[in-house]
């Protein structure tokens, strides 16, 4: 409960910090230690030092999995606020809204990791979303973010629509907004028998995720989000945000998917197949890094559903350290992208010779998310396999998916051939020895959990 | 504590290595590291205490992998073939100006770390963890320092060598929650029983990501470029030892956890392999380029030891366990007398060289000494390896090993041809100012000549090192 509040209150004081100063640095170093708080008031209440109690009427539950999952989206925005907190203040005029933003949408995520009815999991979706619309528009002069977020707003609402339909015909089906009333109906050994109505329900609930997730065939709409949006905010949604989806993702469905017997496992296996080709053979044909790392993102969403495919203990696990991996690599690689003049992948020709440390670090990051070994991403990479080995049954689904993976070497070594190989001079502007500092912790940190993934786990654990 | 020594050394040298801005000092300092590395390896050949050799410390508890270290007479032997290697190599292009040269020779030890860790790793996330490590390296060496289409050649051959490691991993984890203890350990996947269609299928996610790495007809076809491309002291360290990493792993990795479908599919392995071996040494026949002779020739000889591996009897394997040392000796020495000819004439084309004799006659002697060694002619090292795997081909198949016998003819033909250009006929335009090779770079290839004819002459120590691992396999069937 005290990552919702804190986070609400924090969004509002956010929000007043612009009355009192103008001053851009110190409405972000007032970010920066508000989300000192959030993590420290969640870190509390995850060892049952402190918390805030409010009888919420089963509507929520809240266990160590989301908790710890709150607390890697906290410290994953403030790793994000330290490294890119000076292009958040040139977006636009309105730095304080923007910060006050991001906390609703951590309020958002606190709520998708601790719901337990589909009416919190409407209420959370759209908390997380409707910043998002207007972070997604921030700079209000540039067409492509108008267009972007106009875009952005239609389809979600659509995909909102879709959901809110879904749940409607889930209750009259069952007559509940709980999760999980099914499996309780019949009697032990008798196969569950799920209504016509129930199973639309569930399907429709499972489209406007995969909507909110980016899964193929709902994925049209992140391409051109991604690439309009300030590209800030495009590293904050392609990586917490994600990443929150799907905990709420597999929240909804570890316990519902009874109803739909064993077609769930071919549909589900249909989009993930569908989300690895897409999100891979287009990334290769891209031009801009930007482009690329929105398909990139679509990839690793394919590859983050095996969590919801196997559905046991590795692939919980694997999940949370799949967001630990992909959101530090991508928080990295986005923030030096904003710092380059150019975002071709020409524009990153020689970096290494005129800023080696960005080169460096932005390698390791593009290794991580290629999934090579002593990277964290290399661990995450190894749950989300693993756990579908150890659920037997679908050792082609795997096969499939490494050679997918193969593929994905192709466009993230691109920029590492931009970067070392080709003669040219990378324009960047605004680069600090702060920045480069924390962007040699973010590269080490990923090396570190790529050796010892257990630093992650553990935590996770005690 | 040997093993982790041998992995360590290098990793740490070749780290600071990245930081040493002299030349001259990066040059020497990692001859040093590789040096010391050859003392320990040799301390680990003639130790008598087992302990050493082996190392076990927790690392992940909860996924049931240790980083296990162990060092069997196979081990014991490429890594000191690896330990020989790196000396010898920093030694023979120590007169070479590389730019950003401490890069290249961090990237260089780092690459020996990876080596010495897949020789020695008795814990299967380990092994693969030291098999992608060793691979990383090389890639960055290859494109920043090799030829003009390094970049596309170098990625063809990254790509192809990660998808095998890929579906290794699936392999990996797939025995992994087949053993009784769910653990990595090699121990532990050696008493893995599976039924026969899982055997059958796993067997070829290990066999794609080796025979990659070997590599075998048809996996093979990005290594010509490779090897051409990359600069030629990354290339001695790919053809010279890393091929061996996919014998190795056949050996260590494969027979043992896979019998029956590793006698199952011997026939078409082998088959492959053969091959392989004629269309290589046919191609060889027709390359104007030394090095691209070179690399085709180093596809047939992998291929007869991939061959006698799957023949599975005493001869055979014995062969190819002293082979292996044997084709990295030859082959870094033909490397070396191919970089000494481009770096000295501009060229490696067949067609702008010859007469070379005539003015650096030390130079052809040891050509001489190390192609002779290439088609193994009796005397040389080579000729005991092919013998007994010839040897091993004919308990097999007589067919099969009369097929592989032809290359023996074609090695004949196109090394004899390379001296024959390269060494006779009348000095041309590129060969007019020649001068005789001197310093290092003799120095090297005399400790490499006399080792050809010593392993030659007593190939017994060679033989007695890796009779457990014969014995080990043996015994399994």
């Amino acid at each position: 409960m005290n990552a919702i509040i804190v986070s609400a209150l924090l969004g509002v004081v956010m929000m007043f910090s612009g009355i009192i100063t103008t001053k851009r640095s110190s409405i972000t170093y007032t970010a920066t230690i508000s989300l000192l708080v959030l993590l420290v008031a969640n870190v509390l209440n995850t060892y049952g030092i402190w918390e805030v109690h409010v009888n919420t009427h089963g509507m929520l539950q809240f266990d160590k999995f989301g908790m710890f999952f709150n607390s890697i989206a906290i410290t994953a925005t403030l790793i994000y606020v330290i490294l890119s907190g000076k292009d958040i203040e040139k977006t636009g005029i309105h730095v304080s809204e923007y910060y006050a933003l991001i906390f609703f949408v951590l309020c958002g995520v606190s709520i998708l990791t601790s719901f337990n009815g589909l009416l919190m999991l409407f209420i959370g979706i759209e908390i997380l979303s409707i910043p998002l619309y207007i972070l997604t528009g921030a700079d209000k002069r540039n067409l492509k973010s108008n267009e972007a977020s106009l875009k952005y707003f239609l389809m979600g609402s659509f995909s909102t629509g879709i959901m809110l339909m879904g749940i409607a015909l889930i209750y009259g089906a069952t007559g509940s907004f709980a999760l999980g009333v099914l499996h309780d109906a019949p009697a032990a050994g008798l196969p569950v028998k799920a209504s016509f109505i129930e199973v639309a329900g569930i399907l429709l609930l499972f489209a406007s995720m995969c909507f909110k997730v980016s899964a193929a065939p709902f994925h049209f709409w992140t391409p051109d989000v991604y690439d309009g949006a300030p590209s800030v905010f495009t590293s904050f949604m392609a990586t917490i945000v994600k990443s929150a989806g799907f905990i709420a993702f597999i929240r909804l469905f570890e316990s519902n998917t009874q109803a739909l017997g064993p077609t769930w496992k071919i549909l589900l296996s249909f989009v993930i197949i569908a989300t690895l080709l897409i999100g891979n053979i287009t990334a290769v044909f891209q031009q801009s890094v930007k482009r690329m790392l929105a398909y990139s993102s679509i990839a690793q969403a394919g590859f983050m559903l095996f969590a919801l495919y196997s559905n046991n203990d590795l692939a919980k696990e694997g999940i949370l350290l799949y967001a630990v991996a992909y959101s530090l690599a991508t928080i990295g690689i986005f923030a030096i992208l904003i710092k380059m003049k150019d975002y071709t992948f020409d524009g990153y020709n020689g970096l290494a010779k005129s800023e080696p440390v960005l080169a460096f670090t932005n390698t390791i990051f593009l290794l991580s998310l290629a999934g090579i070994p002593l990277t964290a991403g290399f661990f995450a990479k190894y749950y989300m396999l693993a756990s579908v080995v150890k659920a037997g049954g679908s050792l082609w689904l795997v096969v499939v998916a490494v050679v997918f993976a193969a593929i994905s070497v192709y466009y993230y070594f691109r920029l590492i051939q931009a970067m070392y190989f080709k003669e040219g001079y990378a324009e960047t502007t605004g680069i600090s020895n702060r920045f480069k500092n924390a962007l040699l912790v973010l590269a080490v940190l990923i090396i570190l959990f790529g050796v010892f993934p257990s630093l992650v786990l553990n935590s996770f654990y005690f | 504590m040997i093993p982790v020594l041998l992995i360590l050394i290098p990793l740490l040298t070749g780290l600071i290595s990245f930081f040493i801005k002299d030349d001259k000092s990066v040059k020497t300092w990692s001859l040093l590291s590789a040096i010391v590395t050859l003392l320990i390896a040799f301390t680990a050949v003639f130790s008598c205490y087992p302990a050493q050799l082996s190392y076990d410390a927790a690392w992940l508890p909860t996924l049931g992998s240790r980083f296990a270290l162990m060092t069997d007479g196979m081990g014991k032997m490429l890594c000191l073939l690896t330990a020989v290697s790196f000396p010898l190599i920093f030694a023979a292009i120590f007169k070479n100006n590389y730019k950003q040269s401490s890069g290249f020779y961090g990237l260089m030890l780092l690459s020996q770390a990876g080596l010495m860790g897949v020789f020695t790793a008795a814990d299967a996330l380990v092994f693969y963890f030291f098999w992608e490590l060793a691979l990383i390296p090389v890639y960055f060496l290859c494109s920043i320092w090799g030829g003009e289409k390094r970049i596309a050649v170098t990625f063809k051959f990254f790509i192809y060598t990660f998808l095998g490691s890929l579906l290794m991993l699936v392999g990996i984890l797939f025995l992994y929650f087949h053993t009784n203890d769910h653990s990595f350990a090699l121990k532990s996947f050696y008493h893995i029983h599976l039924s026969g269609k899982q055997e059958n299928f796993i067997f070829w996610l290990f066999f794609i990501a080796f025979a990659i790495k070997m590599p075998i007809f048809p996996f093979h076809t990005w290594q010509p470029d490779a090897y051409e491309q990359s600069p030629t002291a990354t290339t001695m360290v790919m053809s010279g030892i890393m091929v061996k990493m996919g014998i190795f792993a056949v050996v260590r990795w494969l027979l043992p956890v896979f019998p029956n479908a590793s006698v199952q599919f011997a026939n078409i392995i082998i088959i492959l392999s053969v091959i392989g071996m004629i269309y290589a040494s046919l191609i060889a026949i027709r390359q104007d380029d030394i090095k691209r002779l070179i690399a085709y020739s180093s596809i047939a000889h992998i291929g007869l030891m991939c061959a006698a591996i799957f023949t599975q009897n005493k001869t055979g394997l014995e062969g190819v366990m002293i082979q292996m040392f044997n084709h990295g000796i030859n082959v870094l020495g033909l490397w070396i007398v191919a970089d000494v000819i481009e770096q000295k004439l501009g060229t490696r084309k067949f067609s702008e060289l010859g007469g070379l004799a005539q003015k650096a006659p030390v130079l052809a002697i040891l050509l001489v000494v190390m192609s002779l060694a290439n088609i193994a002619l009796p005397l040389t090292n080579a000729f005991i390896g092919e013998f007994l795997m010839f040897n091993g081909l004919f308990q097999y198949n007589i067919w099969i090993a009369a097929a592989a016998g032809i290359s023996i003819i074609l090695a004949a033909v196109y090394t004899l041809n390379m001296i024959q250009k390269v060494l006779y006929g009348n000095t041309v335009a590129a060969t007019e100012n020649a001068v005789e090779i001197s310093g290092n770079i003799q120095l090297v290839l005399v400790i490499l000549a006399i080792t050809v004819i010593v392993l030659g002459v007593y190939p017994q120590p060679m033989m007695e090192l890796t009779k457990d691992t014969v014995n080990a396999i043996l015994v399994n069937h």
